[in-house]
């Protein structure tokens, strides 16, 4: 598990592929719990590309379907038990 | 851990040499999200390998490198005439047409509400930005009045542009249409509605049921020159005044799964003649014969010409039989090319007739001339010859409407003309086969035979006495 949650088995979250993201912020403003945010550094095509804030995501996928690229976002959900 | 993924698409997209994973569409396009949905349902529905997407001039005519399933590309507007002709030669195939308003609405709008008309087994997806996307930002028909572009500076006025045109609506005025949606994915909520709607118009591609078609107004922020936050709610405060979101049509629970289709004649079957007639082989020995029969409309040249055509398929030779006449059905001038071969036929026109038949004067007039050395002309004997045919060409008068007068049947000048032909030995064919099409050709009226038997063989007489061998 990173500084920001990322790869924690327990807890869902957003996993970005920075590279694809095109920084439009459809999924910030979708997100519903608002963990989401155009970070302040550019990734290699010239935006800023959106990242999680770390914690607070539901799992919702709501920013993987409101996301124009394909391969920019995937969502991560532990298994119900 | 559960991952949600985009499914349906290539691993890579082979685009430009090297592969990438990202598409080729501006920040906040409408487009991707609706490839996801569309991929996504075809992946959970396990279609991918039998569906077919007509892909489309527009925005979105790189789909081909993002969709996982078998693509064509369409001249654009086209897109519908050939999903038609994919479903109807793969009935299996779940086909799939995805276009623009420019594709679809615009030079395509009539292929899209015939096919449409028709019930065609496609489903239809419509995504309507109001503009010209790739072709930088033109009036499209679905731009809404007021909405400036490249193409109305000052905004669209009704009285010089039209209005905006709403393809639902349109296509709600059909009988034959089973399922007719609009939606949207300016948000997430629409973005889920839009979800269920092309799941819906996918099944019933699966279960054969007919037309489905989903309009998908989809932002474009790059032409409306709003960010793409902005665009989306542009789509949901100025699109959905003109085109309100809903479900149109929806009779997928009543209507009926498409049957598999009867097995069709062979073209043996169709055209008559029985299945018993062998197909030609070729036979370079016998060369070709170029005939042509000229006269005017109501002499019988087309019949004579079909039997010929008729008799050389009954003897396994190769035959076309091309007519050329004016828009009345009598009385005009006429004419028809047959032509008898060994060998498959490039052209069915006979420019230069070996054989040549004119019942009348004008015919002998225009074409006597093009007749060529060795060739054979066959002349009504009322036929006033002013000029001798071209050197090295037999030109034979038969009183054709004489002998059929005689004989009891005026009508009959053509019967006469196919025993003169008989006799000649022209056609190559034998006496036997064009007799027998005779008869073809008059089996609707099955008493004619024997007179015209009886016709065949007097004049055939008739030409032993008279003619020399």
């Amino acid at each position: 598990m990173d500084d920001k949650g990322n790869g924690s088995p327990a807890l869902p979250r957003p996993v970005f592929n920075e590279d694809h993201c095109k920084g439009c912020g459809r999924c910030v403003a979708a997100c519903p719990r608002k963990v989401l945010r155009i970070k302040d550094t550019l990734n290699v095509r010239g935006v800023n590309p959106a990242e999680y804030v770390g914690e607070g995501c539901i799992g919702c996928a709501i920013c993987f379907y409101n996301c124009p690229e394909p391969y920019a976002i995937q969502v991560h959900k532990p298994e119900k038990k | 851990m559960a991952v949600i993924k985009a499914k349906g698409f290539y691993d890579t997209f082979d685009r430009s040499g090297t592969p990438t994973r990202d598409t080729h569409y501006c920040p906040g396009c409408g487009h991707g999200i609706i490839h996801k949905l569309l991929c996504e349902a075809m992946a959970d529905m396990g279609i991918q390998d039998r569906t077919v997407i007509v892909n489309p001039i527009g925005c979105a005519v790189f789909g081909y490198y993002y969709w996982d399933v078998g693509n064509v590309g369409a001249a654009h507007g086209r897109a519908q005439s050939v999903a038609t002709a994919i479903n109807r030669t793969r009935p299996d195939s779940i086909v799939i047409s995805y276009q623009g308003d420019g594709d679809l609405a615009a030079i395509g709008f009539n292929a899209t509400f015939q096919a449409a008309n028709r019930g065609e087994h496609v489903a239809t997806f419509f995504v309507n930005n109001s503009t010209y996307g790739m072709t930088g930002g033109q009036m499209a028909p679905t731009t809404l009045l007021g909405q400036k572009t490249k193409t109305t500076p000052f905004g669209r006025a009704a009285d010089h542009e039209g209005y905006p045109l709403c393809v639902c609506e349109a296509l709600n005025q059909l009988k034959a249409p089973v399922y007719i949606a609009r939606v949207s994915v300016a948000d997430t909520k629409r973005i889920m509605e839009a979800k269920k709607a092309i799941r819906k118009a996918l099944e019933i591609q699966v279960q054969k049921k007919g037309f489905a078609f989903v309009e998908i107004l989809s932002p474009c922020p790059t032409n409306l020159g709003l960010d793409p936050l902005k665009a989306a709610q542009w789509e949901i405060e100025q699109s959905e005044q003109i085109f309100p979101l809903g479900t149109f049509r929806d009779i997928s629970a009543e209507a009926e799964s498409r049957k598999d289709p009867e097995p069709k004649p062979t073209p043996s079957e169709f055209f008559g003649g029985g299945t018993d007639v062998k197909a030609p082989e070729p036979d370079y020995a016998f060369g070709t014969k170029h005939i042509k029969i000229a006269g005017f409309g109501g002499q019988g040249i087309l019949s004579l010409g079909l039997a010929i055509a008729e008799a050389a398929r009954y003897s396994a030779r190769y035959s076309s039989w091309f007519p050329s006449y004016g828009p009345e059905q009598r009385g005009g001038s006429s004419s028809c090319n047959v032509i008898v071969s060994g060998t498959p036929i490039g052209s069915p026109d006979a420019p230069q007739p070996d054989v040549l038949v004119c019942m009348n004067r004008p015919s002998y007039d225009r074409f006597a001339k093009d007749v060529p050395k060795g060739g054979v002309i066959l002349c009504d004997a009322t036929v006033e010859i002013t000029e001798q045919p071209p050197e090295g060409v037999k030109l034979f008068m038969m009183p054709s409407l004489k002998l059929a007068t005689e004989f009891g049947v005026p009508k009959a000048t053509n019967t006469v003309m196919l025993a003169a032909l008989a006799h000649l030995g022209v056609t190559g064919l034998a006496t036997e086969q064009l007799l027998n099409a005779l008869d073809d050709s008059f089996k609707k009226k099955p008493k004619l035979i024997p007179i015209n038997r009886d016709i065949f063989q007097k004049a055939y007489a008739w030409c032993e006495a008279n003619w020399k061998a």
